[in-house]
């Protein structure tokens, strides 16, 4: 194993692979700082004059502000929810016993068996019943729904992990259930919080079919939705349009660079610790 | 008699008063109604709506009064582009665990243990997953397009590297766009399975491996001897994985093909969003939500009580 040829091949097969993953961002990345005619022909050089109006074009662009400020406002309130409420239950699942508590826990887990893709349709006809079609509320509301499942599953095992004396302590000093999971549970488990915020925000943010249904109103549109609309429109303006998507991976890439470990505790512990 | 009760019990006989005095139903009642009102409104019920819906010939806007019974279930068995949709989405799942799991278990076994620069090379590997499907198709729109330089220097790379490669388009091939798309999902894909397998890896002790070097077995027994088998949990779950997400898999194909060309990269969603919202039939459409939630469940059911019983004990009890 620790042969110098073997160390060699090890590096060129990650380092062959690594370009095949850089390469198309480098060249969404430098397309945009090319006329569309060189990105089309010379698409992996450098730009041979670096042009900054399409990145100009999309900072002054209205709709991607407002795309911009309506993807966090869907993320941020479905973190919000998902974890008020899942964390909530997931109190009541690792720390309370009674008849019947693992039979609702199971139905939670039927979340965790279908992907919400799969229900888009359905989703679609209840919102539109419940006049939640055109709303972010309405999205919010969905997409914390959906996250539930997960978030139960890895919060309830991180519950259970937090010492038993620490409740009685809690009851000891004469604070009741709340007082516990807000003072001291909730405190306690900010690894797996984190984790569940990190997976809930780069589910949100990426989420385009239910966007794609739900909402009508321009106005309304998520950076996904827009990002598939500036598609359609700019079809021709190739350099404008990597500009545009640029732009709109960079606060989920930004994310990526600062919140990894929350992110891969979270994949790995929600997929591997049932 | 108070006074004789030590101060530090004092505050015990306290504590348990108050612990006594909570309404534990109501608490529990309260603490659950948030996440159930939610979970039941929007992720169980639109499923029974749906099995309802689908007994019904409905434009969506209409009164609810053309009952058919199962024709619809019928008609979509009997559709050509159904089953197509569903053989592509196999086709899909079955490249994901053929091909692209092996290569990120491949990875994750390249830098484990102690390669200077992993954790760069991890992280590089993960970024496609950060970045949203409508971005990604976008991008490679652009690599696959036959009229620009990219696709051509894919294409002279293969022609290069395989001996029976045929240059040509890709996305407008029907023998090959399926290809195409699996090649941009296990761009954005293997990284995610890659941090699965690293992280099983990691609960390997490194004893059992060198007792196994030790007993005489090469680099090669030992990874199929042993490795892989105590890896077998991590690779049960990505399979499953890969399964559900080649089934959810919408954004990517909608983006870059529409399903086409001629239903060629057709996969169950967007034949649904297709025959169901696009065609305003919404009860044909909610039909096809049915089955595709019939088959994630019988799927999931059934793989997790052969595979993943050990994993998933935890659930129950």
């Amino acid at each position: 194993m620790r042969k110098p040829t073997t160390r060699v091949l090890q590096y060129v097969t990650v380092s062959i692979v690594s370009v095949i993953v850089l390469g198309p961002l480098y060249i969404a990345v430098f397309g945009g700082f090319k006329e569309s005619g060189e990105l089309v022909n010379n698409p992996f050089s450098l730009p041979r004059v670096w042009i900054l109006d399409n990145y100009r074009y999309i900072i002054g662009l209205g709709s991607f502000w407002q795309q911009l400020l309506n993807s966090t406002i869907v993320m941020v309130g479905t973190i919000f929810l998902a974890t008020f409420s899942a964390s909530l239950a997931s109190f009541v699942f690792a720390r309370m016993r009674f008849k019947g508590r693992d039979t609702i826990f199971n139905v939670f887990m039927i979340g965790l068996m279908f992907p919400i893709m799969v229900a888009i349709l359905p989703l679609y006809i209840l919102m539109r019943q419940l006049g939640l079609l055109n709303s972010l509320f309405g999205l919010i509301l969905v997409e914390a729904a959906f996250q539930l499942s997960g978030m139960i599953l890895i919060m309830r095992g991180f519950f259970r992990s937090i010492p038993r004396e620490l409740e009685d302590a809690t009851y000891i000093d004469g604070g009741g259930p709340f007082t516990f999971f807000w003072r001291v549970l909730l405190p306690l488990s900010r690894p797996a919080l984190a984790a569940n915020a990190a997976l809930a925000m780069v589910f949100s943010w990426n989420l385009l079919f239910l966007p794609l249904l739900a909402l009508n109103d321009e106005v309304f549109y998520t950076l996904p939705l827009g990002t598939m609309q500036f598609f359609g429109q700019y079809t021709a303006y190739w350099s404008r349009l990597m500009a545009f998507i640029v732009l709109a991976a960079l606060p989920a890439v930004i994310f990526y660079l600062l919140a990894e470990r929350h992110i891969v505790s979270g994949l790995t512990g929600g997929a591997l610790k049932g | 008699m108070e006074g004789d009760i030590p101060h530090y019990l004092a505050g015990l006989e306290v504590g348990r008063g108050r612990r006594d005095r909570v309404n534990r139903p109501l608490v529990i009642a309260l603490f659950l109604l948030p996440a159930a009102a939610l979970f039941f409104t929007f992720v169980i019920f639109p499923i029974i709506q749906a099995a309802y819906l689908s007994l019904f010939r409905w434009n969506g806007l209409g009164p609810l009064d053309n009952f058919v019974g199962f024709d619809n279930f019928v008609y979509m068995f009997k559709h050509k582009p159904f089953r197509q949709a569903l053989l592509h989405n196999l086709i899909i799942a079955a490249l994901s665990i053929g091909v692209q799991l092996p290569i990120a278990l491949g990875l994750a076994l390249l830098i484990r243990g102690k390669l200077p620069g992993r954790i760069l090379f991890r992280a590089i590997f993960f970024v496609p997953y950060i970045i949203s499907e409508s971005i990604t198709a976008v991008i490679w729109s652009f690599i696959f397009n036959p009229r620009f330089a990219a696709s051509d220097v894919i294409n002279s790379v293969l022609d290069f590297v395989l001996p029976f490669f045929e240059p040509g388009a890709w996305l407008g091939d029907p023998k090959k766009v399926l290809i195409a798309l699996f090649v941009v999902l296990s761009w954005k894909f293997f990284g995610l399975h890659m941090i699965l397998y690293i992280a099983g890896l990691q609960d390997i002790p490194s004893e059992i491996e060198e007792a196994a070097s030790i007993d005489g077995a090469n680099d090669l027994q030992t990874l199929w001897f042993v490795t892989i088998p105590m890896l077998s949990r991590t690779i049960f779950t990505t399979i499953y994985l890969s399964v559900l997400g080649s089934i959810q898999q919408f954004d990517l194909v909608w983006l870059m093909t529409e399903g086409g060309p001629v239903n060629a990269s057709e996969v169950l969603t967007t034949y649904m969003y297709r025959h169901g919202f696009v065609s305003f039939r919404l009860g044909y459409g909610s039909s096809v939500a049915v089955v595709l939630f019939l088959i994630c469940l019988v799927f999931s059911l059934v793989y997790q009580k052969i595979f993943m019983q050990q994993q998933y004990a935890g659930l129950a009890d």
